[in-house]
C-alpha cells in the first residue's frame, strides 16, 4: 500500500540543516539533523510479520529505511515515543547499555521481547540541559532493568539492528499539549548543535489509533474504518510532498477526527526539531494497519526551497513556563495535603 | 510467606472485604521495603495515607481470606480484560514513569484457577476476556504497589486483572458497564470456587498529577491537591461512601471521572461496587492524601460484619 515518494529518497549527508532556534554558536556549526523518519509503534512487524500480508509488508519495507541511514553518516538515532509515558516533565535514556526485556502489556501472546541496545549518554545529559534551558522539567533515567518501551525496542532493531549507531530515547508526557511538545522538539534540535552530533531523529507513533477491542485473524487486518483510512491518507498526502509543518499544523484536527495517536504529539516533536518548516523530501515508504491502527514508514529530509506557502494556525513557543500553580486557586494551595475523612 | 491453600470449591466462596486502595509508588518509597532498592528520607509528605493503610491492615487482620484479587489501572488493555494466567511471578519492577522511587523485587504467587474462572464468567456475559499466559511477563506496579500496602507479607495468592480501555475506546457508559458485568463474573467466580476473597480496586480518586518533582521527592512542602475542584469532588465522593450511597456514586461517576480527571475511570472503582453488588453499605474512610497532586483515599467495606441490603 505504498503511497510514493514525491521527489525521490535517499540520505544526503551534505544538505544544509535548517535552523529553528536561530542559534548562532559558531562553535557548534557541525552539530545538525540529517533527517527524520516516522515509525509505528506496535511490535507486530518484528514479533510476527508472518502473520499478516501488512505487518510482513512493514517488516519488509524497514529495509529501504535501513538503507537510507546506514548511507548516511549519522552518529545518531533521536527517538521519541508515545509508547514511553511520563508525568514528572520528560525522561530521557542514559543507561549507556541498557537490556533486558519487555512483554507487550496487550498482545503478549506474541512473545517476549530481549534488547540489549547502544545509547548515548553524554548526548542524554546534553538533551537535558537543553531542556531544562528552555524551561521544561526533564531528566535522565538510566537504570538496570528499567523497561524500555515496545514502540522504541521494535523501531531500533529494525532501524539498526547491530547497534552501530547510538541512540537516545525521549518520553511522551501524558499531560503536554503541542507548546510544550514544541519546546521538547527545539531543545533537541539545541542539543545536536551543542554537541556536535549527526542526527537522524524518529517520531514513534501510530497514525489513526483506533484499535480492534476484539481479538482479530491478523491475515484480515484493516484499518478500523473508512474515515480513519481516509485521513490517513490525507496526511501521508503531505508528508509525500514534505510538508512536514502542515502536517504539524493539521495534527489537532487529525486526532479529532481519527484518533490520532496522544494527539500526534509525535508529529509536533518531529516538526519542531526538524524547523517548523515544509523544507523536506518525503517519502512514504509504506502504509498498513497494525490490529486497526494505522501505522506507516514515512522519512523526512530537508530539501530547501521545496515547500509551499505556510499556513500558521497554531502558536509558536520556545519556552515552557511550567503548569505548577497555573489553574490552582489559593484555597486548593492552602488545602492541606491530608485531609480528615 | 506463601502457602498454596486447599480450596473446597464445594462450599460457597464469599467476597468479604472489599478495598479503595490505591497504587502511588511513593508509598513503597516512603516504607522503605527491603525489597524496593531506592531509599526514601523520611521526610513525611505522605503521612497520612501511609497511616491509612497501617489501619486497614489491622482491620483486616480481623478476617480471613484465601486470595487478594487486584484490578489495576497501570495494565492497560485494549482487547478486552486481562488476567494473569501464570502460577508464579519473580522479577525487578522498574517503574518507568517514577524509576527513582520504585524498583521493586517482586515475588507472587498467582490463583490461576480462580482467574480461569473469573475469564469464563466474563466471557458469559460477553466480555473479551485473556488469560495472559507469558512467564516472562512484569508484572505491573500498580499490582504490587496495592497488594504490598495491604498485605505486605505477599502470603495469599492473587489475582490480577488489567484495565480495559473501553472507558477511552468507547465511553465512560460503555466502560461503566463493563466493568460493573466483570464486576459479577468476579463475584460469581469467587462463589463458585469456594474463595474468601480480599478486593483491591488499586485506583486513586481525582487524578491531575504536577509534572514536577523536588529534589527530595517525599520533602511534605511540595505536596498539596492539585487544584481545589479535584479537592471537592473527592470530599464529595467521600461522603457518599461513607455514607452508603453506592448507586449515587455510580450514577455521578461519569461525571467524577470527566471534572476531576479521575482514575477512576480506568474502571477500578466500577468493578469493586460491581462484585459487592453496589451495596447499601458505608465504606470505612482509613485515610485520604494527596501524592503529587492526585487525591488518594484508603477506604474499607466489611461485607462480612454487615447485613447488605441490595
Amino acid at each position: 500500500m505504498a503511497i510514493g515518494s514525491s521527489r525521490g529518497t535517499g540520505v544526503s549527508s551534505t544538505q544544509p540543516a535548517t535552523d529553528a532556534s536561530g542559534a548562532t554558536d559558531s562553535t557548534a556549526a557541525t552539530g545538525r539533523i540529517l533527517g527524520g523518519y516516522l515509525v509505528p509503534n506496535q511490535p507486530h512487524p518484528l514479533l510476527a510479520p508472518e502473520q499478516s500480508p501488512g505487518w510482513q509488508s512493514l517488516h519488509d519495507s524497514y529495509a529501504r529505511l535501513r538503507a537510507e541511514i546506514e548511507a548516511s553518516d549519522a552518529d545518531l538515532l533521536l527517538l521519541f515515543s508515545t509508547r514511553w509515558v511520563s508525568i514528572i516533565g520528560h525522561q530521557i535514556q542514559a543507561d549507556p547499555e541498557p537490556h533486558f526485556w519487555v512483554v507487550d502489556e496487550d498482545f503478549h501472546e506474541l512473545g517476549t521481547l530481549r534488547y540489549q541496545l547502544r545509547m548515548d549518554a553524554a548526548f542524554a545529559e546534553t538533551y537535558r540541559e537543553c531542556a531544562n534551558a528552555r524551561g521544561l522539567h526533564a531528566r535522565t533515567v538510566a537504570y538496570q532493568g528499567f523497561p524500555i518501551d515496545v514502540g522504541s525496542i521494535t523501531a531500533l532493531k529494525l532501524l539498526n539492528p547491530n547497534n552501530r549507531i547510538p541512540a537516545c530515547i525521549v518520553s511522551c508526557n501524558v499531560y503536554s499539549d503541542r507548546q510544550e511538545t514544541l519546546v521538547l522538539g527545539k531543545a533537541a534540535l539545541d542539543a545536536v548543535k551543542k554537541s556536535g552530533r549527526k542526527a537522524i531523529v524518529v517520531g514513534v507513533s501510530a497514525l489513526s489509533n483506533r484499535m480492534f477491542t476484539d481479538y482479530i485473524d491478523p491475515a484480515t487486518d484493516r484499518i478500523h474504518s473508512l474515515k480513519d483510512d481516509e485521513w490517513n491518507r490525507k496526511l501521508l498526502e503531505l508528508f509525500a510532498a514534505g510538508r512536514l509543518e502542515d502536517v504539524s499544523q493539521l495534527s489537532r484536527e487529525f486526532s479529532r477526527q481519527a484518533n490520532g495517536d496522544s494527539k500526534m504529539k509525535a508529529i509536533w516533536w518531529l516538526a519542531a526539531a526538524m524547523g517548523q518548516n515544509n523544507d523536506y523530501r518525503g517519502t512514504v515508504f509504506d502504509y498498513q494497519p497494525v490490529y486497526g491502527t494505522g501505522a506507516a514508514l514515512v522519512g523526512l529530509l530537508p530539501y530547501p526551497g521545496a515547500g509551499g506557502g505556510l499556513e500558521y494556525d497554531e502558536d509558536d513557543s520556545g519556552f515552557f513556563h511550567g503548569d505548577r500553580n497555573v489553574i490552582a486557586t489559593a484555597e486548593a494551595s492552602a488545602a492541606p495535603a491530608t485531609l480528615e475523612p | 510467606m506463601y502457602s498454596a491453600v486447599n480450596h473446597n470449591s464445594k462450599t460457597k466462596g464469599r467476597i468479604v472485604r472489599g478495598c479503595l486502595a490505591p497504587h502511588p509508588p511513593h508509598l513503597v518509597f516512603a516504607a522503605n521495603p527491603p525489597q524496593n532498592e531506592p531509599q526514601a528520607s523520611g521526610a513525611g509528605a505522605w503521612q497520612g495515607l501511609l497511616a491509612g493503610y497501617a489501619a486497614m491492615r489491622r482491620s483486616l487482620e480481623a478476617a480471613e481470606f484465601d486470595v487478594v484479587i487486584v484490578h489495576t489501572p497501570h495494565w492497560k488493555t485494549r482487547r478486552g480484560h486481562h488476567l494473569l494466567g501464570v502460577e508464579h511471578f519473580k522479577g525487578l519492577s522498574v517503574d518507568p514513569i517514577f524509576p527513582n522511587l520504585f524498583r521493586f523485587n517482586f515475588d507472587l504467587h498467582i490463583d490461576v484457577e480462580l482467574a480461569e474462572a473469573i475469564h469464563a464468567e466474563g466471557e458469559q456475559r460477553g466480555l473479551v476476556m485473556s488469560m495472559m499466559r507469558n512467564p516472562e511477563f512484569r508484572v505491573d506496579y500498580g499490582t504490587i504497589t496495592s497488594c504490598y500496602l495491604t498485605r505486605p507479607a505477599f502470603d495469599l495468592p492473587i489475582v490480577a486483572i488489567s484495565s480495559a480501555r473501553s472507558y477511552f475506546d468507547y465511553s465512560n457508559e460503555v466502560g461503566e458497564r463493563e466493568m460493573l458485568a466483570l464486576g459479577e463474573a468476579t463475584k460469581i467466580a469467587v462463589e463458585k470456587t469456594g474463595r474468601r476473597a480480599l478486593l483491591l480496586a488499586s485506583c486513586s480518586l481525582s487524578h491531575r498529577h504536577f509534572t514536577e518533582e523536588p529534589e527530595d521527592p517525599e520533602d511534605p512542602a511540595f505536596e498539596h491537591i492539585y487544584n481545589a475542584n479535584q479537592a471537592k469532588w473527592d470530599r464529595h465522593v467521600l461522603d457518599l461512601i461513607e455514607r452508603g450511597c453506592n448507586r449515587q456514586l455510580l450514577d455521578e461517576m461519569p461525571d467524577f471521572m470527566e471534572q476531576s480527571a479521575s482514575e477512576c475511570k480506568d474502571g477500578s472503582l466500577t468493578w469493586l461496587m460491581g462484585a459487592m453488588d453496589v451495596p447499601q453499605l458505608g465504606g470505612i474512610v482509613h485515610g485520604y492524601g494527596t501524592v503529587i497532586g492526585t487525591g488518594n483515599a484508603v477506604v474499607e467495606w466489611r461485607l462480612d460484619q454487615a447485613e447488605v441490603q441490595v
